[in-house]
């Protein structure tokens, strides 16, 4: 590993200004950062470890019925906190599916949607990449791809946002709060996120010295809480990455749905709200027919960027299993195996 | 030289780092000579590497040393009490939940930290769940779930006592 300097700034104005030097790379729990790191495919020469700044580990209700998770909140304390988890039962499903106990033990929410992409090319010093070295060529297009991209993608970069956490958040229109050397400003989860068109080495729109400090929920998004779930589908049950994952939140009003969310992870650079899947699911019934319509919809974009044809399919299979088991409604207790396709109780049907 | 303080199984101690590139789990190994906590993908992967931080299981492969400055750190050298075995241990000894053993210490640290989360109950298949960022080439996993469900009825009936 490179060697660098650390600082341990208290307070967020200490932070920003020790960051904002070139080289510079906050450090919070450091489970993607420190890896990065020993494989030397980040080399900051600056490390301020903002573990330490007050005021950033708390999750509250806001007055309008919105909640504000600090940056600093850790995974698992997010997701076994009750009264967030009955309110937001997706995003506590699609945390728990992510990653082990100990990394969600250490991870934190601002470092989730900050984590960089596992494209096995990025994280190949030896192999070329754009993201990693901005001009040096994709060595994924024309390599293993079979988990790459089949929306957003382009000629430069064909890698996935690899968070579940994400996919939920941005169907439920999360907003990200910043400070940054102007100031305090708020960006949505799904503007966070860029694709990569020509300029795959920048994951994010955030410039140098920006402190993602909150990320917060409007008060609409508790509105789904009884018809809400996240499906990871993987090539392991669990400690894997998603191939495909699907968040779909309804609220269905004697077997209409009155309003609808859904999002997919693991398929682009960015989580990818299904905005027109969206529309066409209000109104309609809550029924395989319908759902079955949509997901042709939520990926008429889509085209393989290597040997992923087979993801298209996987997603159209996802998004109607999520929504079938979003319209069941939530359960009490999460599953023994969170996000699965694979339901321990017998007789149940595992084909949507 | 920077110095951290750390309470390091149950003792005080103030640490010389002399160089922030060290993890959590090379202070330990290389400076302080604990080598109960093993290296194994040094990666975040494995689980080998599991201590017990303020009371949580993490890799200390991926901690910074420096980061970990002010905190309880428990490794698998302070879990027994001289010569009597952790409730773990004991059921991981009890029902052969090892071949090599290099997995064994973050296995056990990883249950402690199971069995005070609280959130697997008595399903196995919780705790499979629970336990799947300790990987163990051996595979000795059938014997390691049954221990682990032994041991937290063990722990939990201590607790009840306790508070009795």
């Amino acid at each position: 590993m490179k060697s660098f300097d650390y600082v341990r700034p208290a307070t967020i104005a200490e932070a920003i200004a020790a960051a904002t030097a070139p080289g510079a790379s906050y450090l919070a729990a450091g489970t993607n950062l420190l890896d990065l790191m020993k494989g030397g495919v980040a080399r900051p020469d600056r490390l301020v470890d903002v573990t330490r700044v007050k005021g950033l580990d708390r999750t509250e209700k806001l007055p309008d019925g919105s909640v504000r998770i600090g940056a600093l909140v850790r995974n698992a304390d997010l997701a076994y906190n009750n009264e967030f988890a009955s309110a937001y039962p997706a995003v506590a499903e699609a945390l728990l599916s992510g990653a082990s106990a100990q990394l969600r033990n250490a991870a934190t929410v601002g470092g989730n949607l900050l984590q960089r992409t596992r494209c096995a090319y990025f994280y190949d010093p030896a192999s070329a990449c754009n993201k990693r070295q901005p001009g040096s060529g994709c060595d994924a297009r024309g390599g293993e791809n079979r988990t790459h991209a089949i929306l957003g993608w382009s000629e430069a970069c064909i890698a996935t946002n690899p968070s579940d956490f994400c996919v939920p958040l941005v169907a439920l229109d999360a907003v990200v709060e910043i400070e940054g050397r102007n100031g305090r400003r708020e960006v949505a989860l799904e503007a966070l996120h860029r694709l990569p068109a020509s300029t795959p080495e920048r994951d994010t729109v955030l410039e140098p010295g920006d402190l993602i400090v909150a990320v917060r929920l409007p008060p609409a998004a508790q509105g789904f809480a009884g018809n809400s779930r996240y499906l990871k589908v993987r090539d392991r049950t669990s400690y894997a990455f998603a191939l495909v994952s699907a968040a779909a939140a309804l609220r269905i009003e004697r077997g209409a749905i009155k309003d609808a969310r859904l999002a997919l992870g693991g398929v682009a650079a960015k989580p990818w709200r299904a905005r027109e899947a969206e529309t066409m699911l209000v109104g309609a019934r809550a029924d395989n027919a319908t759902f079955a319509q949509v997901a042709v919809a939520a990926l008429g974009a889509a085209k393989p960027s290597g040997d992923n044809a087979f993801k298209i399919e996987l997603a159209r299979r996802t998004i109607v299993r999520a929504l079938t088991l979003a319209a069941a409604g939530t359960p009490e207790r999460l599953p023994a195996l969170p996000a699965s396709p694979f339901s321990p109780a017998a007789g149940v049907i595992q084909h949507a | 030289m920077p110095s951290i303080r750390l309470t390091l199984n149950g003792e005080r101690r103030d640490v010389e780092v002399d160089d922030p590139r060290v993890t959590l789990l090379d202070l330990l190994r290389e400076r302080l000579h604990l080598t109960g906590t093993k290296k194994g993908c040094d990666r975040g992967q494995c689980g080998a590497c599991t201590v017990l931080v303020d009371g949580r299981r993490i890799n200390s492969c991926l901690a910074l040393a420096m980061s970990c400055d002010g905190a309880d750190v428990l490794t698998i050298e302070g879990v027994a009490r001289g010569d009597v075995l952790d409730p773990v241990q004991a059921a991981f000894v009890a029902h052969d939940a090892l071949q090599c053993g290099f997995c064994t210490p973050g296995q056990i640290m990883s249950a402690i930290g199971l069995i005070r989360e609280g959130q697997a109950g008595d399903d196995p298949e919780r705790v499979r769940e629970a336990m799947s960022g300790n990987l163990c080439r051996c595979g000795a996993y059938a014997g390691i779930v049954d221990a682990v469900l032994e041991a937290q009825k063990s722990v939990n009936a201590t607790d009840q006592r306790r508070s009795a």
